[in-house]
């Protein structure tokens, strides 16, 4: 008991001074997970709207295989992730295994599904308020999706979000592809398993103050979006 | 100035719901000029006609051949919905949307897209989500946006559902001022009034097929059908 009194108050005291290793590992954690949300972002924004207003023939098959993916354990996409970049497999020579660009790969793969999927929901919605509108109009596919997107960014925001949420927090692919190296792959969430690991409660739990806080940023931006989307503030 | 959509010919033109016939087989042209209003009681067709005429809905048999290419065709069309869709913007970004489609540069579409709303006294509000307007004022802004293109030819579904007298007659003003200007107008209404004072012909429809088409006087001061007569006296008609 006495051992987490004294590793909180170290915490408190990390936090207050900015310890270096902290800092470095926040600031490192921030940028493998903020690379790959915007990737992410990227991909699986067009592709949530494009499921909204196309009716092509593999639609409820993608829509399928994002829930699926959804419910992957990010484990398991590590292992994948590993098997590709490692020295034998198909992507060995480019000798990414062990970088934070592997790191920001495997996050890509988890979250793609999760925002891809949640902003499907929300334009779905959007595109049957827009439908007959946009077909009189004589959009073309491209300028539907673009219509969709700006006027849906409330809710792609946070889709985005979400995405953040999830894959900052992640620790089992992120381990497993980045190996958790000192000063090189070490994250938050990575630190803090091997710090419990090793009994050293002060580093780990300094990092849970952030990750704990980062999480109800999260939440609250999520919240407000959603309030000033409801009472019409644009 | 006379538009070259017209005449517009129906030939066996039908729209289908799974086995059912919703609309038609409708054999039926029309011309340039004047105001077509198409009436009939509550799931006549009305909504279902005019979204097969403008190429919304798609024609199960049968065809619909304007008197230029297809989609020229479409382009100088404009449709005002029954229950007007807002975009998620702001009334400007509304207006603006449909010239930004036809390319118009920016500075020139937002000085159109204000003129519109301050005719359709909607300058006040140019920055107000659009999807916050009152019924009567949305239903304005959707009649503007729908206008804004200079359409040859407009649909109208009911463009005054419960709206009350006075929002009415400012729509209604903007109508003729349009027909005036050249547009044609196609719109369904129930209300007798309204189709009396705009229609130049009209287009009795029932069950999905049309009952009686003619010049809107003979229709209604001797309509030809039993139906007819039944639904101008307010009776109800089977
Ligand atoms: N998508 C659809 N699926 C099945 N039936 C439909 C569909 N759209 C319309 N109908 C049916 O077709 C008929 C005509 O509908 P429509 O909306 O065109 O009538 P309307 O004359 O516009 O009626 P109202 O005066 O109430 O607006 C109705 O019986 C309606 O239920
Ligand atoms: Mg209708």
């Amino acid at each position: 008991m006495s051992d987490l009194l004294s590793g909180m108050s170290q915490a408190f005291w990390m936090l207050l001074t900015l310890d270096a290793d902290l800092v470095e590992i926040t600031l490192r954690s921030l940028r493998v997970t903020l690379t790959a949300l915007v990737i992410a972002s990227v991909v699986a924004l067009p592709l949530g709207a494009l499921l909204a207003v196309r009716r092509f023939r593999a639609r409820r098959l993608t829509i399928a295989m994002l829930n699926a993916l959804m419910g992957l354990p990010p484990v398991v996409v590590g292992l994948v992730v590993y098997v590709f970049l490692s020295r034998s497999g198909p992507l060995g020579v480019m000798g990414l295994l062990f970088t934070p660009t592997a790191m920001v790969i495997a996050q890509v793969i988890i979250i793609v599904p999760l925002i891809a999927s949640i902003a499907h929901q929300a334009l779905r919605e959007l595109w049957s308020d827009y439908h007959d509108l946009l077909i009189s109009l004589n959009t073309t596919q491209f300028q539907r999706v673009q219509a969709l997107i700006w006027d849906g960014r409330r809710a792609l925001l946070t889709a985005a979000l979400a995405g953040f949420g999830r894959a900052i927090g992640e620790v089992g692919a992120i381990m497993v592809v980045g190996g958790n190296i000192d000063h090189h792959t070490r994250v938050l969430t990575t630190a803090i398993a091997l710090e419990t690991g090793k009994g050293d409660f002060a580093l780990a739990l300094g990092l849970g103050f952030v990750l704990i806080f980062m999480a109800i940023a999260v939440n609250l931006a999520i919240h407000v979006i959603g309030r000033t989307e409801r009472e019409g503030r644009w | 100035m006379v538009s070259n959509l017209f005449p517009v010919v129906l030939s066996g033109a039908t729209l289908r719901r799974g086995q059912k016939a919703l609309i038609g087989p409708v054999d039926l042209t029309l011309q340039a000029d004047g105001v077509t209003v198409v009436i009939g009681p509550n799931g006549a067709g009305k909504t279902s006609f005019l979204r097969m005429l403008h190429g919304i809905a798609r024609l199960g048999a049968g065809s619909i051949t304007w008197s230029c290419d297809p989609l020229e065709a479409r382009q100088k069309q404009a449709f005002v919905f029954q229950h007007p869709v807002m975009m998620r913007r702001s009334v400007l970004g509304n207006l603006i949307y449909p010239l930004r489609l036809a390319k118009m540069a920016r500075p020139k579409a937002r000085a159109l897209a204000i003129k519109a709303a301050q005719d359709i006294g909607l300058g006040d509000a140019l920055d107000r989500p659009a999807p916050f307007l009152s019924g009567g004022e949305r239903q304005k802004l959707a009649l503007a946006r729908a206008l804004i293109t200079k359409p040859d030819l407009l649909f109208l579904d009911e463009p005054c559902a419960s709206l009350d007298g006075r929002a009415t007659r400012e729509i209604e003003e903007i109508l003729t001022r349009a027909a005036t200007a050249g547009t044609r107008l196609i719109m369904s209404t129930h209300d007798m009034g309204q189709a009396r004072r705009l229609a130049t012909e009209t287009l009795f429809l029932l069950n999905g097929n049309i009952h009686e088409y003619g010049p809107a006087s003979t229709f209604f001061e001797r309509p030809k059908t039993a139906q007819a007569c039944a639904f101008l006296k307010g009776d109800i008609v089977e």
